[in-house]
């Protein structure tokens, strides 16, 4: 579930950093359709458990929109073997921070958001949901607004997430997908296991990432977010996939709930994996948001 | 050195019920709660401690217990209480608990404390086993981060000798256990600790982490010796690498054994309770067995990814007893067949210790009892001196119990008859 390359060129430039914590890793950034230098808003944008896949349609939707998208792979979902480095949430959470601060986000020249009066813009897919609503939690002075696609980080005893660390393989695209012979194909890219090599390497690609994600995820994902959330006074947009059936969409309204100023909007046709699914609904609705 | 035999009891439940593979999802984990009935296990717990005892009185080196959780072939989640009630009853064999998941322990000093308990209350018969524990206990039961396992199971055994060792008091400030006042009392009787085992599934890494500290490594598995001989042998390369004695005792290995009067009898007093063993009680949900992050990448790249197929899912065989026997799973046969393959397992592993699985699945008592006790007398005999005198360190792997311990003749006579009263007004 890593990055493929693709004939086209990428939308994207990737750039690798050394944070002040000394973990190596990535960023991916899409120029915004006007031009680097066009003063464009930033979005630091973090993704979910399975890493980003492909080109990210949402990504470049957003930079075709004019925000420029800043979107570092997190540890283990590359090459860099730093993922030891992370231990917990907040860890997690400053490391966000700390890619932020590496790639310039954070005041100094062409820092500031213009069109948002300050501050960085925050989107995270699920997981990466889970460590931006952290991240605004530490430091909501420095977000400017923030977009969160279903993300994790809460649980709801009569709405239990299924466990996806307990799953198979071949099991996720059920749970993840509204229409699950189009996860397949997004999830494996096509890639053939019966050949030992290809499963080897998905395996261990698993252990890093998964095991990764377990560290703010496992066995329960929820670590305490709702105690703090009421510190993420930003504007805050929700997005779920109405088939959403790994967090189903009932937790839309417990986030909404839990945070001072936040708004749902519902995609139809869309299940958790719902950036990949529908993407054209989700840069429309984040689009809109951050900008207004 | 002799080669040592620990009758091991697996406490399963005996009453899976016959469609269990296809009707349940897995024995371990989220085994059906209503297949349990406490009242059965009222006589289920006592008949499996009286055969733990008997394995003493037949002269077993050891008598051992494991831990599991919420598992239908082990329900054992506390083997120290189990071995409490041994160290009472039984006066010669070690008390093998092999072992405490450490890591699950809050504090893991508890381990430090309940097994000083044990050795003092066995007379020095502990023999102490640390695992890392399976995934199916350590993480999906109680919960522990798969990626982080292995770091808080290093420091849990960290704590647990400086608390042996340690003469003072101390803090310990670790990352997933702070104490301010680490004082492990009572302590052991075996000094500086109790012979420590380390049962190993197969991961590489444990190897290292056994030799540096010359803990016995014990492959604990279900697969039998041919299967196992391939990660024993890479086990023994590393012994040479690291330049370490090649001594049998540095490891062991289980085996499920049947012995009977004839080959042809074993089949028939034994075959259906190794078919329940192994197609009920091993019926593991495979996304049971390796959350991300639990094994590490050079073990993944070193292992078998088989289970994890899809087509393999549906195919899961059914065994038969013919399999389970030239396969190795099982040795079983006459006392004579029985020795042969158990020497031929016993070289080719190169092991000190040897788990009996002398009760397997459903096995009635007087079944275990009979094949446990051919075996004492007719088998374990004649391969206790296969490795002959040439190990002088061979004995460090085995508990040094004390010689005027206290014994059960002792103390159950005593605990009968009411003291008499002092003499003279009592103050």
């Amino acid at each position: 579930m890593s990055a493929t390359d693709t004939a086209p060129a990428p939308a994207f430039e990737e750039v690798v950093i050394t944070t002040r914590r000394s973990v190596t890793a990535p960023v991916r950034v899409y120029e915004p359709a006007g031009g680097a230098s066009s003063g464009a808003a930033t979005v630091l944008a973090l993704h979910g458990a399975g890493g980003w896949l492909g080109d990210e349609p949402v990504l470049a939707g957003l930079a075709g929109a004019g925000l420029r998208v800043v979107a570092p792979v997190w540890p283990a979902w590359s090459e860099h073997t730093d993922e030891d480095r992370l231990s917990d949430m907040q860890d997690f959470a400053l490391h966000g921070w700390d890619v932020a601060t590496e790639m310039g986000l954070l005041g100094g020249e062409g820092a500031s958001n213009g069109a948002a009066g300050g501050g960085l813009h925050l989107m995270g897919h699920s997981m990466g949901g889970m460590i931006a609503a952290e991240m605004a939690a530490l430091a909501p002075q420095s977000v400017a607004r923030m977009a969160l696609l279903c993300p994790a980080g809460m649980w709801l005893g009569d709405h239990p997430i299924p466990d996806i660390f307990a799953m198979l393989p071949y099991q996720l695209a059920e749970v993840l997908f509204a229409d699950p012979n189009v996860g397949e194909e997004v999830l494996t890219g096509g890639a053939d296991f019966s050949d030992n090599e290809t499963l080897t390497r998905f395996m261990v690609a698993r252990a890093r990432q998964q095991g990764m994600a377990g560290k703010i995820l496992f066995p329960i994902p929820n670590r305490r977010f709702s105690e703090r959330a009421y510190r993420v006074t930003v504007p805050t947009l929700l997005v779920w996939g109405r088939q959403d059936r790994l967090i189903p969409p009932a937790y839309a309204d417990a986030w909404q709930a839990a945070l001072p100023d936040a708004t749902v909007e519902l995609v139809d046709g869309a299940g958790h994996m719902l950036p990949y699914e529908q993407s054209a609904a989700v840069v429309a609705a984040v689009t809109s948001h951050l900008t207004s | 050195m002799t080669v040592k035999f620990c009758w091991f009891n697996l406490m399963p439940w005996p009453d899976l019920p016959d469609d269990f593979k296809t009707e349940h999802r897995s024995v371990w984990v989220d085994i059906d709660g209503s297949l349990f009935d406490p009242e059965r296990a009222n006589g289920v717990y006592h008949e499996y401690m009286d055969q733990l005892e008997f394995a003493d009185e037949l002269g077993f080196d050891g008598i051992g217990v494991n831990e599991h959780h919420q598992n239908g072939y082990g329900i054992m989640p506390s083997p120290n209480i189990i071995a409490a009630g041994l160290a009472r009853r039984t006066s010669q064999a070690a008390i093998c608990v092999i072992g405490n998941s450490i890591a699950l322990y809050n504090p893991p000093h508890r381990v430090a404390e309940e097994f000083a308990m044990l050795d003092c209350l066995s007379g020095g018969r502990l023999v102490a086993g640390f695992p890392v524990g399976t995934p199916m206990d350590t993480n999906f039961t109680y919960g522990q981060i798969p990626a982080l396992t292995r770091e808080k199971y290093y420091e849990a055994h960290d704590l647990i000798m400086e608390a042996w060792t340690n003469p003072d008091v101390f803090a310990f400030d670790g990352k997933y256990t702070q104490l301010r006042y680490v004082n492990c009392w009572p302590k052991p009787i075996q000094q500086p600790h109790p012979p420590i085992y380390i049962p190993g599934g197969g991961s590489i890494e444990t190897w290292d982490f056994c030799l540096e500290n010359d803990y016995n490594y014990s492959y604990l598995s279900f697969n039998g010796y041919l299967a196992g001989q391939t990660l024993m042998d890479g086990y023994w390369n590393r012994v040479g690498e690291l330049d370490k004695s090649m001594t049998p005792g540095r490891a062991g290995f289980a085996q499920i054994i049947c012995t009977a009067a004839t080959d042809a009898e074993a089949e028939e007093l034994y075959s259906e309770h190794m078919l329940y063993f192994f197609n009920r009680c091993l019926h593991v949900f495979p996304g049971f067995a390796d959350p991300p992050g639990y094994r590490t990448v050079k073990t993944i790249q070193a292992g078998k990814l088989d289970q994890f197929r899809k087509e393999n899912q549906a195919l899961f065989k059914r065994l038969t007893w013919k399999d389970l026997v030239e396969g190795g799973y099982v040795i079983a046969g006459s006392p004579d067949t029985v020795r042969e393959r158990m020497e031929d397992m016993i070289k080719r592993l190169r092991v000190g210790t040897v788990f009996c699985l002398l009760h397997m699945g459903n096995m009635p008592d007087w079944k275990t009892r009979y094949s446990s006790q051919l075996f004492a007398e007719k088998v374990m005999p004649g391969l206790r001196g296969i490795w002959g005198d040439e190990f002088a360190d061979a004995e460090d792997w085995w508990c040094k119990p004390m010689d005027d311990r206290v014994r059960p003749e002792d103390t159950m006579a005593d605990a009968r008859r009411y003291p008499e009263a002092p003499k003279g007004p009592v103050a």
